[in-house]
């Protein structure tokens, strides 16, 4: 290297066409972002495009499509009892993972030892995250729906949802559990706290908000899950709204694929509406996470300045 | 962070410290089983899919044989589920070659990494490198709302919008570029056009084929790359980029020779977990690419999924005790198993490559 001389180090290269390659490149990595940004409008606006169609085409009376149950007769279909299955779904998921991811995460992160142990449950996390969502609904199935006889209900898709989104929880706490500065125990300890107490009214109370917004984020995740529920079993057509957890049901993602395979194609154009009612509740569970994400900087902020 | 004293929890006496640390004792306990859940998660996976897969191999389930007394059958052997070439367990002459779904699954994903893995590096490389702080920040959120999306949304679309329109157009195109019809005027097709359209058109693009499901999980698999390989791309350090620089390198040279090989092992975690998520992917292939179990090549033909097979029994909400039930968990099992691998592979390779620098 160093015995070539700059005049014959620079004869090599043709300047002009390292510019045209670099440019080149340039381009091609522009337009290789540019792909998913031109799908995610194209979705976006066929979905808008097919609901607005449906709007035009069927006159569909927005009272009923909100407040009614759905039914074999499209005219009369709506999506009100999907809707309400589907905040009990959310409740239950959230009620059934939140206690046992939390736990988790504090064991993983106060508690444990470095040992082969923690090393397994560490492993096994990853390994569950990469689980396909479908895995879940048929353990569900096999488990709760059958062998324990629990049947297609609400509690069972809310079962298969919550293992799902447990994994998802726990990184998120175990991160925000992470992120609370070791000062502040140091801190409690040294007023004399025991290490639950410790926990339970300085960390937890810190990490709290990096802990929901977490679980948000999981719900979001949750409530558009399709492929367990459908293994679990849900109605082709919620006909009636549920009454409790040990009701049968059809979220809000199943009865929008159910009504995708009609042959009526009103029931396409009403497939298409939920999906619109869909991505605003997920719209709104993003907001909400990021609201409180925002809150939470600026609390750790505060903390770490004193 | 509260002040306020709680009674019985201070240092007051011997009892109270006793207790403290008894509760502690327990807090601890029940912290632990809450941890040791989520391995009971994975073991209950495997069981239970093995235990019911079994039932499909051996005419009992291993918990019944156990418990009791059930004997085992042979009803459907190995060589025939590993090698048979045709899959219909609900047939009326039942066929149980799970080949074809296999390589339904595999059809679609390698064909959405054919989509996801240049086009999410491509966009690493560009938000990272070349993209104006300002630019990458809008960009980047934008992107990872793809992945947000559920699936079945993906679906519709691909129903709706790229089956009819994209797909529908591409296959008109390579079946005659000219225009016109299918039959008339074929010879203007060019000489490479014509057989490859003939060859594909065999079948005409019905409602369902691979190419989209390949290319609605190619698009949600693309942030999943691009996230995590820009994350890796970033933690490469600036000393590394300014040397080359300073050899007279260019930014092409930089993010080619410099960057990617320095973030290799990010990069690959990345297109390990795009790859594991597109095998797993259920509704969206289900809607997109069919139920009809196809050994076929030929990106216009509808195929199933192993993720396709599973949704398809169950719409019919199977009866327990078939075998179309018991066929459901051989399938999962070797699911699972697939994305078991995956993730082993992922682990392996972040050790092989991993090259922190921080």
């Amino acid at each position: 290297m160093s015995t070539k001389r700059a005049g014959e180090f620079l004869t090599g290269v043709d300047l002009r066409q390292e510019k045209v390659r670099n440019r080149v490149f340039h381009g091609l990595l522009v337009a290789a972002s540019l792909f998913g940004l031109v799908m995610l409008v194209l979705l976006i606006a066929d979905v808008i495009w097919e609901s607005s169609q449906a709007l035009i085409t069927y006159d569909i009376d927005l009272w009923n499509f909100f407040t009614g149950t759905s039914s074999s007769r499209a005219p009369q279909a709506g999506f009100g009892a999907s809707i309400i299955a589907s905040f009990w779904l959310m409740a239950l998921t959230a009620g059934l993972a939140f206690v046992i991811a939390v736990g988790c995460a504090l064991y993983l992160v106060e508690y444990a030892p470095a040992n082969r142990t923690t090393r397994l449950i560490e492993a096994n996390l990853a390994n569950l995250a990469g689980v396909p969502s479908i895995v879940y609904g048929l353990l569900v199935l096999a488990l709760i729906v059958n062998d324990v006889g629990l049947g297609s209900v609400i509690l069972a898709g809310a079962i298969a949802l919550a293992l799902l989104v447990m994994p998802i929880i726990i990184v998120a706490s175990i991160e925000s559990i992470r992120a609370v500065p070791s000062s502040v125990r140091d801190g409690a300890y040294a007023m004399g706290s025991t290490k639950w107490q410790t926990i339970r009214r300085v960390v937890l109370p810190q990490a709290m908000p990096g802990i929901l917004t977490g679980t948000i984020l999981a719900l979001a995740r949750a409530i558009g899950e399709t492929a367990p529920l459908i293994m679990v079993g849900t109605m082709l057509h919620a006909t009636r709204y549920p009454s409790g957890p040990f009701a049968s049901f059809s979220a809000m993602p199943t009865q929008i694929y159910s009504w995708t395979y009609q042959a009526d194609r009103m029931f396409n154009g009403l497939a298409a509406l939920g999906i619109v009612v869909l991505l605003v509740f997920l719209t709104g569970m993003y907001v909400v996470a990021g609201y409180l994400r925002k809150r939470y900087e600026t609390d750790g902020g505060s903390i770490t300045n004193v | 962070m509260s002040t306020e004293t709680h009674s019985g929890s201070g240092i007051s006496g011997d009892d109270s410290l006793e207790a403290a640390h008894e509760k502690n004792r327990r807090v601890r306990q029940f912290l632990f089983g809450c941890a040791a859940i989520t391995v009971v998660t994975t073991i209950a996976i495997f069981l239970v899919l093995f235990d019911n897969a079994a039932q499909y191999f051996f005419g009992a389930r291993i918990s019944e044989a156990v418990l009791e007394g059930d004997s085992f059958i042979r009803t459907i052997t190995f060589t025939e589920f590993f090698t048979g070439t045709r899959w219909a367990p609900d047939h009326s002459t039942p066929a149980h070659g799970v080949l074809p779904i296999v390589w339904g699954t595999l059809a679609i994903t390698i064909g959405a990494g054919l989509v996801s893995i240049p086009i999410g590096t491509a966009t690493a490389l560009y938000l990272s490198e070349y993209a104006k702080t300002e630019t990458r920040n809008k960009l980047k959120p934008v992107l990872e709302v793809l992945a947000g999306i559920p699936t079945i949304v993906y679906g519709y679309f691909a129903v709706s919008f790229l089956t009819p329109v994209l797909v529908d157009g591409i296959a008109t195109y390579l079946a005659n570029p000219i225009g016109g019809t299918l039959d008339s005027n074929s010879h203007f097709a060019p000489f490479v056009l014509k057989p490859l359209a003939e060859a594909l058109m065999g079948a005409s693009v019905g409602r369902y084929s691979m190419l989209a499901g390949i290319l609605v999980v190619g698009t949600m698999t693309i942030p999943m790359v691009s996230s995590i390989s820009e994350d890796a791309m970033q933690s490469v350090p600036d000393e590394l980029r300014n040397g080359a620089y300073a050899l007279g390198a260019t930014k092409y040279q930089v993010s080619l020779r410099i960057v990617l090989p320095a973030a290799v092992s990010g990069i690959f975690a990345s297109y390990i977990l795009a790859l594991s998520r597109a095998i797993g992917e259920t509704m969206a292939v289900t809607m997109a690419a069919g139920f009809n179990a196809n050994l076929t090549a030929n990106p216009f033909d509808e195929i199933m999924t192993m993720t396709a097979y599973l949704v398809s029994m169950a719409r019919g909400t199977t009866a327990v005790g078939t075998i179309e039930y018991q066929s459901l968990f051989a399938v999962g099992l070797l699911l699972f198993l697939m994305t078991l691998m995956m993730n082993v592979i992922n682990d392996w390779m972040k050790r092989r490559f991993q090259e922190e620098y921080r």
